[in-house]
């Protein structure tokens, strides 16, 4: 080993509590690159292969009644893979002690053999036996939270009949990862059931002997979707095709989907501000470590190195501690990563996991990490080379307080010597400072942004919750109905109010883009379910046209004054064309606004409402879901509370539950800077503060010229941190936003407060640590060393 | 004339500082190297005070001991009726605070202060201070009161570091190499200094040199060698600085 390379592990060693410091500023910003797109790129590659062992279909076709037959003229088209036919359709579960009914979907399996597509995956009991009508596999989800196991018995209401089941085994599959029951957003394991029968039970309880109610597809490679669709629908129509739809407007898939991307956004979006900020913060400590390391420069100068020698020493150990910051940085993101794609896994209900890595994020989280380090070794070699080697060696001259900008008098002579110091420093070293400034700045704008986030997430739940939907209960009726079933609600004792809604399942189009949803028709001016626009206000339903929320709006690039392509998946299926009068800030998933006249009229079906909006007397609520469990008409009864409690979980256990992990690790960066920060200004004062001691200052006085600069430091960085999250909370704030809840990016002062509090914190805990350090000095050995 | 230790110590009433048995070990075991062997010394108050020796005779181990600035490992260091070894951190720096007035080679002063300033940092704590422009006349600087320490010559710079040592009427200064940085001009000049602030002030001044010619102006001349008192010589008469061969 050459001594210059001794020389690099001694002072690799001297300078290790900085070192450390500086490598887990980096190792965080790297971890959480790595982390993220591991995480991504697992989880998409989780849910490919498990919809590929399973087979799930890439086309749906929903169909009134196509005899079986249809299944091989289907399988015929070109394109198309696979065919199969099966029956489904909607069934109450009644479970003891549930006061609502609870809503299921029935889904059959052949009597003998594996579906050729959208198999299941048993997690427990056995699959169907045969065609014996009596048996039911039950969705794991739901099972579980009701504790139910393989040898229950089970209660469904099929078309008005009710009978028991046997459940004989536990499933779960890719078409339902997620559930939700109908008019609801946030799925909710509890409250909707898939019950797997054999196709001869599910025949005989929907009557449709020798026939199937949808159709699912798969498609030869290659195939263009949009003409199987076409020719699908062309076969089916005549049986009441309901137009089929590819595996993207499948809800269970576009729900995993938009989780999913909603990972993939923040892991583009949100890693690389810290990854930035982290860069940032080398630069600075690099530039000023190697400063101090001048007259060792001079030195090695003088004995006949050359400049690329010198610079070759020093680039190796900012790359030893940029590249140590790095590599461990990359070993914990992929441990985190994993870690997290377990948690994930559960969350997603995949059954296995395929933990993917990519060597793009280590690259360049790598390059970034040792660019940023040479950058500011660099820029602070070049100066010190253009020193002869005496003049670097120099028992160095005292720094310049002699620039423009003298105090006045009147100023001075309100300050102490020890005062003046502090702001001489600050005043007239204006580079170092900023410097400084910037970096804590930017620790404070990264919690800041966090935390702001965080609130966002309680405002949208508290506005869509609170202020967009005012009611307490939605009852959804098992078809559109006369508007009289409204007096029959409002006649029961303890409701309050009801507003009627019509929904009506809906393909919205605007030239090639498409969302599969549906219309709200909604009162003129509803009470308590409403559209608000982005100051909150509730916007009045027009007598004609429609209002999108905005990231519908988005998703369909139409802007008001334009006309949408309302095509209908109910009744007649007519298509609309109607004109965008409005955009609604919703928060939560994408509705579509009409007025609820206007949409009958367009339907021609007056006086129809689909389901109801409820205020009701808390005390009588018991009575009243009873009631309404035994109105024949009531298809679901939703409780605002458990709709805000699924989102809750929702926003807690999925993509959005990354914003915990993030704020963490944005206060780690956070801590680390502020730290960095007050252990250079340390280094840089030791020798003023020796000097102080020696003449007589206690500790305390000594060290206030190091805190005192630490403190007008971070106040000073404040406000340019409170200005650098405004900014920087629309970025992170567009990253946890998704199609199915959006956070509002807003700065706020309490948010401000809390940015503030953690950075003022970290700097107390900086520089009680520094002052511990600075009260143990030696005087004599720092009085000796020059600088 | 060399006189026996013996002698000065029945001087023990007037002293300023008295040292028995100091002691300073740095390190332990094998690699334990001592810089103090047992120092027995008797400073009588008033005097300029020479600590010759070569580098490593533990000269500025000594000057830091009874300066303030460190602690024996063995044996007491008396200022007075003080025994610095049983002094706590705090109460040491209270002792350099009223006592001591420190000068170093590399003149530490604070680059963030004017010259004033930086004498203004020491009367600002000190109970009898000087006046700060007074300090500075004495020391010769009367005019570059209000410049940075970047815009003084290294003379200049020692100047105001003695300006700053002597502004709270030490009882004692102590000068490590006070000389050490600057030429023989401005060397004298700063000598000259010293000798004018024992002269007014009646401090006891503390030289550590290994520049023996500055022997020559001294009451008392102490020579150091490997950790330990060679030689204490008395002068009859002091050389003035002018006079001195550098």
């Amino acid at each position: 080993m050459s001594p210059l390379d001794r020389k690099l592990l001694r002072d690799l060693w001297r300078i290790k509590g900085q070192a450390i410091a500086i490598g887990a500023v980096i190792a965080v910003g790297v971890l959480m690159l790595v982390m993220m797109t591991g995480l991504v790129s697992s989880l998409e590659e989780t849910r490919k292969a498990y919809y590929e062992r399973y087979r799930l279909a890439e086309v749906f076709a929903p169909v009134t009644r196509a005899p079986e037959r249809v299944v091989s003229e289907l399988a015929a088209l070109p394109g198309v893979a696979a065919a199969e036919g099966r029956v489904t359709g909607a069934a109450l579960v009644d479970i003891e002690g549930s006061a609502l009914p609870l809503q299921a979907r029935v889904v059959s399996l052949p009597d003998f053999g594996e579906p050729k597509l959208n198999d299941v995956y048993l997690t427990g009991g056995r699959r169907l036996e045969g065609d014996r009508t009596d048996e039911i596999l039950l969705l794991q989800g739901f099972a579980d939270a009701h504790g139910l196991v393989p040898g229950d018995t089970l209660r469904l209401t099929v078309r008005g009949a009710r009978r028991d089941f046997r459940i004989v085994g536990l499933a779960q599959s890719p078409e339902f990862l997620y559930v939700t029951a109908p008019g609801e957003l946030a799925p909710d394991d509890a409250r909707f059931a898939v019950i797997w029968m054999s196709r001869t039970a599910a025949e005989a309880a929907f009557d449709l002997q020798g026939a199937f109610n949808e159709a699912l597809l798969s498609m030869a490679r290659g195939a263009s979707e949009a003409a199987v669709l076409d020719a699908v629908d062309r076969i089916l129509e005549p049986y009441g095709g309901q137009t089929a739809y590819g595996l993207e407007d499948h809800v269970s898939n576009r729900f995993v989907t938009e989780e999913i991307s909603g990972l993939r956004t923040m892991s583009t979006g949100v890693p690389p501000i810290f990854l930035g900020v982290a860069a940032f913060l080398l630069y600075i400590v690099i530039s000023r470590m190697v400063e101090a390391e001048r007259e060792q420069i001079g030195l090695m100068k003088a004995f006949g190195y050359n400049n690329r020698e010198v610079g070759l020493h020093y680039f190796k150990l900012v790359i030893v501690i940029a590249a140590g910051g790095a590599v461990t940085g990359c070993l914990l993101g992929i441990a985190a990563g994993n870690a997290m794609a377990g948690l994930y896994l559960e969350y997603f209900k995949f059954p296995f996991l395929i933990f993917q890595l990519s060597p793009g994020p280590f690259i360049i989280g790598f390059l970034t990490s040792i660019l940023a380090a040479s950058a500011g070794g660099l820029f602070v070699l070049r100066r010190v080379f253009a020193l002869t080697p005496a003049v670097a060696m120099r028992a160095a001259a005292p720094a310049d307080y002699s620039g423009a900008g003298a105090f006045g008098s009147a100023l001075n002579r309100l300050l102490d010597q020890p005062s003046r110091m502090v702001l001489r420093r600050i005043t007239r070293q204006p580079g170092r400072m900023v410097g400084a400034m910037l970096g804590i700045a930017a620790g404070l704008a990264l919690s800041g942004a966090m935390i702001a986030v965080m609130s966002g997430f309680d405002e949208t739940l508290g506005i869509a919750f609170g202020v967009i939907d005012r009611s307490d209960v939605t009852v959804t009726f098992t078809d559109a109905r006369s508007d009289k079933i409204l007096l029959e609600l409002a006649r029961i004792p303890g409701v309050k109010h009801v507003e009627p809604v019509r929904m009506v399942p809906a393909v919205l189009r605007n030239g090639l883009k498409t969302h599969r949803g549906a219309i709200s028709g909604l009162v003129p001016r509803p009470r308590l379910n409403r559209a608000l626009d982005s100051d909150l206000d509730p916007i009045e339903m027009p007598g004609s046209g429609v209002i999108l929320a905005r990231p519908l709006a988005d998703i369909l690039d139409i802007s008001p004054g334009e006309m949408l392509t309302i095509e209908v998946r109910e009744g007649r299926q007519p298509d609309l064309q109607v004109p965008v009068v409005g955009l609604a800030d919703s928060l939560l998933g994408s509705p579509a606004y009409m007025d609820i006249a206007a949409i009958n009229r367009a339907l021609k079906e007056p006086g129809r409402v689909s389901g109801a909006y409820l205020a009701i007397d808390a005390s009588q609520s018991e009575a009243i879901y009873s009631r309404l469990k035994n109105m024949p008409t009531v298809a679901g009864v939703h409780l605002k509370d458990n709709a805000r409690r699924s989102f809750q979980q929702l926003m807690d256990s999925g993509a959005g539950a990354m914003r915990y992990v993030m704020a963490l690790i944005a206060f780690v960066i956070t801590f680390g800077i502020v730290y960095n920060t007050a252990r250079i200004a340390q280094a840089e004062r030791e020798r003023d503060i020796a000097s102080l001691r020696v003449i007589g200052f206690t500790k305390s006085e000594a060290s206030f010229v190091l805190l005192g600069e630490i403190a007008v430091v971070t106040l000073l960085a404040l406000p340019i941190g409170a200005v650098l999250a405004f900014f920087l909370t629309f970025g992170v704030a567009a990253g946890f936003s998704s199609d199915l809840y959006q956070i509002p990016a807003g700065f706020g002062r309490a948010d401000f407060g809390m940015a503030a509090l953690a950075v003022l914190a970290a700097s107390l805990l900086s520089g009680w640590l520094v002052k511990r350090d600075t009260d143990r000095t030696d005087l004599v050995s720092a009085l000796k060393s020059k600088e | 004339m060399p006189v026996s230790q013996i002698e000065i110590s029945e001087n023990l009433h007037e002293a300023i500082y008295r040292t028995v048995g100091l002691t300073k070990v740095y390190g332990e075991g094998a690699a334990a190297v001592h810089a103090l062997r047992g120092v027995d010394l008797v400073i009588p108050p008033g005097e300029i005070v020479v600590l010759l020796g070569p580098s490593g005779s533990g000269k500025s181990t000594l000057l830091n001991i009874i300066g303030g600035l460190d602690r024996g490992t063995d044996g007491e260091a008396w200022f007075e009726d003080q025994n610095l070894a049983d002094m706590s951190d705090a109460e040491l720096t209270i002792y350099r605070r009223d006592n001591v007035g420190f000068v170093f080679q590399f003149y530490n002063l604070m680059p963030s202060l004017t010259a004033r300033e930086n004498v203004e940092l020491v009367t600002e704590i000190a109970d009898d201070p000087m006046d700060p422009g007074e300090a500075l006349a004495l020391v010769g600087l009367h005019e570059r009161t209000d410049h940075f320490p970047a815009q003084l010559s290294g003379g200049e710079q020692q100047r105001v570091a003695i300006a700053r040592a002597i502004a709270k009427r030490p009882r004692v200064l102590f000068c490590d190499e006070p000389t050490g940085a600057l030429d023989s001009k401005t060397g004298r000049a700063v000598l000259k200094v010293l000798k004018e602030v024992n002269e007014t002030l009646g401090s006891t001044v503390l030289i550590v040199t290994h520049a023996a010619a500055t022997a020559d102006m001294a009451h008392r001349v102490i020579h150091f060698a490997d950790g330990d008192v060679r030689e204490v010589i008395e002068n009859e008469t002091q050389a003035d600085p002018d006079e001195i061969e550098w």
